[in-house]
């Protein structure tokens, strides 16, 4: 099983002291927990992308570009990929350059985003959110799969004889998830094509994550990708801990009340009862974390938010510390041994080249500039 | 024989309440007519007061606390609906508003619903008409014809004998009638249902 962290990135003042960071030091402090999450022995850091303030993290590839420089194994993924108002041929282009770059650690989640003025920005609708990213998405995977793409649609200017470069990294495109908090069609769509789905399971009730989950599982195997508890599944989690939990809760508090979301809500109580928000204790966490496997299966990944709401970076390494001293290695451990043979791991580059038998360099031209020779459509 | 079932929704806030007992009487004028035909009649009554904090906290965090998701499940799951507010300042208060504003636009269409509101002075009466009916209308319910007011001499005037009991008996009569005549509630509708295949999604169905 992969554990990791995922990051909104969002630019939020500190209640405790009204100290509100940089763009600069949030970006910063943003690849500082990457470079953490792998110190401290977990498997994928995965960040958010978003056009608005008070969120810095526009350019995904660019920042795991950079993290990819600097780390030897750490998984780099997105919370979410907007695959509805991103160009999907830059998409695909994109995170194929990523990946070579990486050496194939590299996957991505598909969301939808959910802020409506966003959408116009970038030529889009909001009302059309679902049919984007199922039109989109169909076409990311042609753009990964055949090297010569003609493609017509209704939401992008048409394609003819198009090749996106570079060519996926030894011909496998990266793994995708889609994530969703609630709409059930994207959990159709995960199954459809085989893809992981991802349950958001932060700041919802965990009876969205279960209703969700259990749809996609079923739909995976009606679609004829396996049994349903061999379907790829991940899920969110929020977490804050100090040794002792009350000095956990007591700290936590003010972050929780001002936090964007769900500040001025539900007590801390309140929502730790209604959503998989632990605050507390290493062991709380371990047995909170063990007990989402009651509802959703066996399953594949687990990331945690650790980072928003205003806490600052000594506090949120402090917190990777504990995940990767005391919380992950147990959630290791316990978690292997509960899970069947015949279930699988999360697939990587490196499970994806074996599934294919190999890898295959494609490289290949749509039209030769010299002799304007069209190729043939290599598969 | 199936049991019909009345949502009663009072957002009086104080305790006890005119709302509340406006409520009581259209609940009771409406089970007893459907009784008289013949029906069984469950009485479902909701104090939106004791659900106050958790209607706000859905409102700011997206999702419903578990005793206010079975009180949207059993107000949009119901054969009829009786919904009564006291009149602010001119129209619904904002606790009748902010739980109406929970319920999914779709949740209901075509239900039978009976309105009733209290306030300080008849001069409020028309609130029914230019503030409650039309928000019904768009959630596109089937809005009885009477719409009950209660001011304060219409309580001193006596409730047995006097115009405000006859009101409240038309309007129980004409929302017995309404849930008569409409089939039995299906239930709240499933929020995860896949309610279309991949293919249509895929090829060409307008979203």
């Amino acid at each position: 099983m992969q554990f990791g962290v995922f990051t909104v990135g969002d630019v939020t003042v500190d209640p405790t002291n009204g100290r509100e960071p940089t763009e600069a030091e949030r970006i910063k402090a943003m690849v500082t927990i990457a470079l953490k999450a792998e110190e401290v022995g977990l498997d994928v850091f995965a960040t958010g992308e978003h056009h608005n303030p008070p969120f810095v993290p526009s350019s995904p590839t660019t920042m795991l570009g950079w993290i990819a420089a600097r780390t030897e194994r750490l998984l780099l993924s997105t919370a979410t990929t907007l695959i509805t108002t991103n160009d999907p041929v830059k998409i695909a282009e994109d995170y194929a350059m990523l990946q070579h770059l990486a050496d194939g650690r590299v996957d991505l989640m598909m969301g939808r985003g959910n802020t409506g003025p966003v959408y116009p920005w970038f030529g889009q609708d909001i009302r059309n959110g679902i049919p984007l990213a199922i039109e989109n998405y169909d076409l990311l995977r042609r753009l990964w799969r055949e090297d010569v793409v003609d493609w017509k649609g209704r939401f992008r200017t048409p394609l003819q004889s198009f090749t996106s470069t570079p060519r996926p990294l030894d011909g496998v495109p990266p793994f995708v998830w889609h994530g969703s908090i609630r709409s059930p069609e994207i959990a159709e769509q995960a199954a459809y094509y085989g893809d992981g789905f991802f349950a958001n399971h932060i700041f919802w009730p965990a009876e969205h994550t279960r209703r969700m989950v259990g749809l996609y599982r079923q739909r995976f195997e009606h679609y004829g990708h396996g049994s349903a508890d061999q379907a790829i599944v991940g899920l969110g989690g929020q977490v804050f801990m100090r040794r002792n939990s009350q000095d956990a809760v007591r700290e936590f508090r003010p972050y929780f009340d001002n936090a964007p979301v769900y500040g001025h809500g539900p007590s801390l109580e309140e929502f730790t009862a209604q959503t998989p928000l632990t605050v507390g204790s290493p062991q709380q966490v371990i047995d909170r974390t063990l007990g989402f496997r009651d509802y959703v299966g066996d399953y594949q990944r687990q990331l945690f938010l650790v980072d928003h709401a205003g806490l600052p970076l000594k506090t949120v390494l402090e917190q990777l510390d504990l995940l990767g001293e005391e919380v992950v290695p147990v959630l290791r451990k316990e978690f292997e041994s509960l899970r069947p043979a015949h279930v699988p791991l999360a697939p990587t580059h490196a499970s994806l080249l074996a599934a294919a038998g190999g890898g295959s360099d494609s490289t290949v031209h749509a039209v030769d500039d010299v002799t304007g020779r069209a190729p043939e459509a290599a598969r | 024989m199936t049991v019909r079932t009345l949502a009663v929704v009072s957002a009086g806030l104080s305790q006890p309440s005119s709302t509340r007992l406006l409520a009581d009487q259209l609940a009771a004028a409406t089970r007893d007519e459907l009784v008289r035909h013949g029906e069984q009649v469950e009485l479902r009554p909701v104090e939106l007061r004791e659900h106050a904090h958790d209607i706000v906290n859905h409102l700011l965090t997206g999702f419903p606390a578990e005793p206010l998701r079975q009180v949207l499940d059993e107000v949009t799951g119901a054969d009829g609906l009786i919904a009564v507010s006291p009149i602010f300042n001119a129209s619904y208060n904002g606790l009748f508003k902010s739980f109406f504003d929970l319920v999914d636009a779709d949740a209901l269409g075509g239900r039978a619903v009976l309105l009733g509101a209290t306030g300080g002075t008849a001069r409020h009466s028309l609130a029914l008409e230019h503030a409650l009916r039309p928000m019904f209308t768009y959630l596109r319910a089937v809005v009885a014809p009477t719409a009950v007011f209660a001011a304060p001499e219409d309580w001193s005037g006596g409730t047995v004998d006097g115009a405000l009991r006859a009101r409240i008996e038309r309007a129980g009569r004409e929302l017995a009638e309404l849930v008569r005549r409409s089939a039995p509630s299906s239930g709240p509708a499933d929020p995860f249902a896949l309610t279309t295949s991949f293919d249509q999604l895929l090829h060409g169905r307008d979203g």
